[in-house]
């Protein structure tokens, strides 16, 4: 590259992509798809990075990690500077740099974005987060003294292990309870091996630990517990419990075996590891899969089937290519890998033999009118449907908050949907010492914007119990 | 880690499994069921409680050695440890006045049926217990059931114990005799719960089971458990696991149950006699339960 004259900065425009494994090699093996950059990628992409005096991609960011910061440091190869400046907002940045959807938040907003070559903040954090990792450059946070207070924190997910860190920095006293064997929600069941490794999430969990967190797995309140005994125990507790619930279609044949949720389907590979070799859970082989949906979740399902052997996966999705909910590089690498995208197709009905699957009814559809929040609606083709034969159904269509809290809480105020009413800005709930963040306030939502509720919650509490303050909270909903 | 306070064969292939779970034992209620893992590499087994002593914070199960998992918790040894056991889970059964309960109980539901029989004697209900097993040696916890209930039949398929027949037989004679019971339980195989509820379709009566579906975390995330009754879908964990028998789709529940037998087949035959997983292909599970 040319030296840029001295005083003026030549924008650089080429975006600098990332290495990833061979599309026919990865969609046979659970090993991580994207390799990350290497040190002279990510200087050179650190160094297009134009430095605004106005920088607009921290408003993109639902923790307000201070990008042109890390960057800068990374930029002047200070590694040390550049994951101390990115842990100070984000104490997942290795998991962030992988999961969030960076094209719709910060890279969405960076001032190279109407040129076509937003800075690659997202693969600039991950490589950040690995290199010092590696180095061993990550130590745990110092707690302030501390302050005598106990919190229990309900799930372990990203909203749960965010909070619990917030408050052990804070100085108080944290208990985090876990229904499942292994902490790390959704990072640990739901996102694959491909996309996110384990060992990174159990690095940072292991960081929670060491910062004093007790952590009780095998816990499910609202069973083992109710939320109310648990708050009579500890001097506040937050509920970051997710959006655990699977949704299914209603329809004809759903209870055939085959047809199963991306929860089930998922966490018997992820979680209970049937994805290795010898593993003891069972997990079906299909010859074709069918994932219904178009988010994350369904990409990680479909790109799972393919690993585990799958000759054909499809993903069907009412609507078209523009509403895809799932992060484009997700797309992308399903699209690479062979997924056969489906688009304005509905599954009407599924047949089987002797109580298994083996064919999906779908239903060709059209674009209508956009609905609320701006999606155009499907619209059945009448006459269009068709039969394909299939193995596996895999739904993913979305999931709402777990009721088991909310059925054994009457006081406790929810909405229809299902989900906790809780204020946006402090996630107080309409009980004193109680507070909620993450898809159980929100429904589905992603990673960071839980992790974002979680330290909002997280200072609220903390305000909470210096000044014993509750102000009146309007629920929503 | 949690404590084997016993494990033992109670008759062939039938197993009790006592485990020191405070966490449980504090709250757990007659009709709910736990999971736990035999092992770090062990699937997610669910058990019905057959038994609980919250002072000693002690939980035992009575389990049927059937597949591949439950082989692997049939070798674990008391004083030794699991790693996972996660509950109460479930709902607990509703325990009202009710006048005459009848409880009838094959395989592991002769476990499964004591604490429920237990708390309806404690409601004042008149308890009849009905025991059912193929033969004489494969019964077990008669005295214990004889010690609370008001009656107690036992049926054998060969007639080597008690009266020849299944509970359904003797239910049904029960009826015939002029027997109105307020309600009935059935707990064991599916052909025990479904003949008990095509005779409570025939004779009116108020009918609960309690389902052992396949499922993976217990607590309403998987929905592998999905099952249907009245014709509305219903998540066995969550939602049961008991239900009215004469309201579930017992055929759908049969296909499901048998989803995973090919794999668990498999999964057997590469387990070693002191229950370890000789690892070859991956491997497979069905439900635990006969």
């Amino acid at each position: 590259m040319a030296e840029p004259p001295s005083g003026k900065k030549v924008i650089d425009l080429v975006r600098r992509p990332m290495p990833a494994q061979p599309a026919d090699e990865r969609s046979h093996n659970f090993t991580e798809v994207a390799l990350g950059y290497t040190l002279e990628l990510a200087s050179e992409e650190a160094r297009r990075c134009l430095d605004c005096k106005m920088p607009r991609c921290m408003d993109g960011c639902p923790v307000n990690v201070d990008i042109p910061g890390f960057i800068r440091e990374l930029a002047k190869g200070d590694l040390r500077g550049a994951i101390s400046t990115l842990r100070e907002h984000n104490l997942l940045p290795a998991v962030c740099g992988r999961v969030c959807p960076q094209e719709n938040q910060c890279e969405a907003v960076c001032n190279l974005v109407k040129r076509g070559a937003s800075v690659a903040i997202g693969r600039l954090e991950r490589f950040v987060a690995d290199a010092a990792a590696m180095d061993n450059m990550i130590e745990p946070p110092q707690p302030s003294p501390s302050t005598g207070k106990r919190v229990a924190v309900v799930g372990s997910g990203p909203a749960g292990l965010t909070c619990a860190c917030d408050l052990l920095r804070l100085g108080h006293q944290v208990t985090i309870y876990e229904a499942l064997h292994e902490p790390g929600g959704v990072l640990i069941y739901g996102i694959p091996e491909f996309r996110l490794p384990k060992h990174i999430v159990r690095r940072e969990i292991d960081q929670i630990r060491a910062m004093g967190a007790e952590i009780v797995c095998d816990f499910v309140v609202g069973q083992s517990a109710t939320l109310s005994e648990l708050r009579a125990q500890f001097d506040a507790v937050f509920v970051g419990t997710g959006a655990g619930l699977p949704w299914f279609m209603g329809i004809p044949g759903e209870n055939l075996v085959g047809v199963m949720s991306a929860n089930e389907y998922l966490t018997r590979v992820n979680l209970l590891k049937a994805y290795q070799t010898g593993a003891a859970t069972p997990v079906p082989k299909p010859r074709v899969a069918a994932v219904v949906g178009a988010g994350n979740v369904a990409m990680d399902a479909a790109r799972t089937a393919l690993r585990l052997g799958a000759k054909q996966v499809h993903i069907v999705y009412r609507r078209s290519r523009d509403e895809v909910p799932a992060r484009l590089e997700e797309v992308e690498h399903a699209e690479e890998e062979g997924i056969i995208f489906d688009f304005l197709t509905l599954p009407v009905a599924f047949g089987g033999e002797n109580g298994r699957l083996t064919t999906i009814t779908c239903q060709k559809q059209q674009l209508g009118e956009p609905d609320e929040r701006g999606r155009r609606s499907p619209v059945p083709i009448e006459g269009s449907e068709y039969d394909m034969p299939c193995d596996l159904v895999v739904m993913a269509i979305g999931q709402s908050p777990n009721p088991l809290i909310k059925n054994t809480t009457p006081d406790l105020q929810t909405s229809r949907r299902g989900t906790i009413s809780a204020d946006d800005k402090t996630g107080r709930t309409n009980l004193p010492g109680v507070f909620a963040g993450g898809d159980v306030v929100t429904g589905q939502a992603t990673v960071i914007l839980a992790m974002g509720a979680g330290r909002k919650a997280a200072a609220s509490i903390d305000d909470w119990l210096r000044t014993g303050e509750w102000a009146i909270v309007e629920a929503e909903g | 880690m949690y404590e084997i306070v016993e494990r033992r064969q109670l008759v062939p292939d039938h197993h009790v499994l006592t485990i020191h779970a405070p966490h449980v034992a504090n709250k757990v209620q007659p009709g709910q069921f736990v999971i736990l893992r035999s092992d770090e590499e062990g699937e997610r087994i669910p058990l019905s409680v057959a038994d609980f002593d919250r002072e000693a914070g002690t939980v035992t199960s009575v389990f049927l050695e059937a597949g591949a998992a439950t082989m692997k918790l049939a070798r674990l040894e008391t004083g030794g440890t699991i790693p996972t056991y996660m509950g109460p889970l479930g709902k607990a059964s509703e325990v009202e006045p009710c006048g005459t309960v009848v409880l009838m109980g094959g395989c592991y539901g002769i476990g499964a049926l004591y604490p429920i029989a237990r708390a309806h004697r404690a409601a004042g209900n008149r308890v009849i217990s009905i025991l059912e097993a193929h033969t004489q040696w494969l019964l077990y916890w008669t005295e214990r059931h004889q010690a609370i209930a008001d009656e107690v039949y036992v049926m054998t398929s060969d007639g080597t114990a008690g009266e020849r027949g299944l509970s359904f037989d003797k239910l049904t004679a029960l009826l015939d005799g002029g027997l109105a019971p307020g309600l009935v339980y059935a707990i064991g195989c599916t052909f025990l719960m479904s003949s008990a509820a095509k005779l409570a379709e025939e004779r009116d009566l108020n009918l609960k089971v309690a389902l052992n579906t396949v499922m993976v975390d217990g607590t309403g995330m998987c929905g592998g458990c999905r099952c249907s009754a009245g014709g509305e879908p219903k998540f066995a964990c969550v939602d049961g696991p008991e239900f009215d028998g004469r309201a579930v789709d017992w055929e759908g529940l049969m296909a499901r149950r048998r989803a995973y037998r090919p794999q668990e087949l498999a999964t057997m035959r590469r387990l070693d006699s002191s229950g370890k997983l000789a690892s070859s292909k991956p491997a497979g599970k069905g439900p635990h339960h006969g």
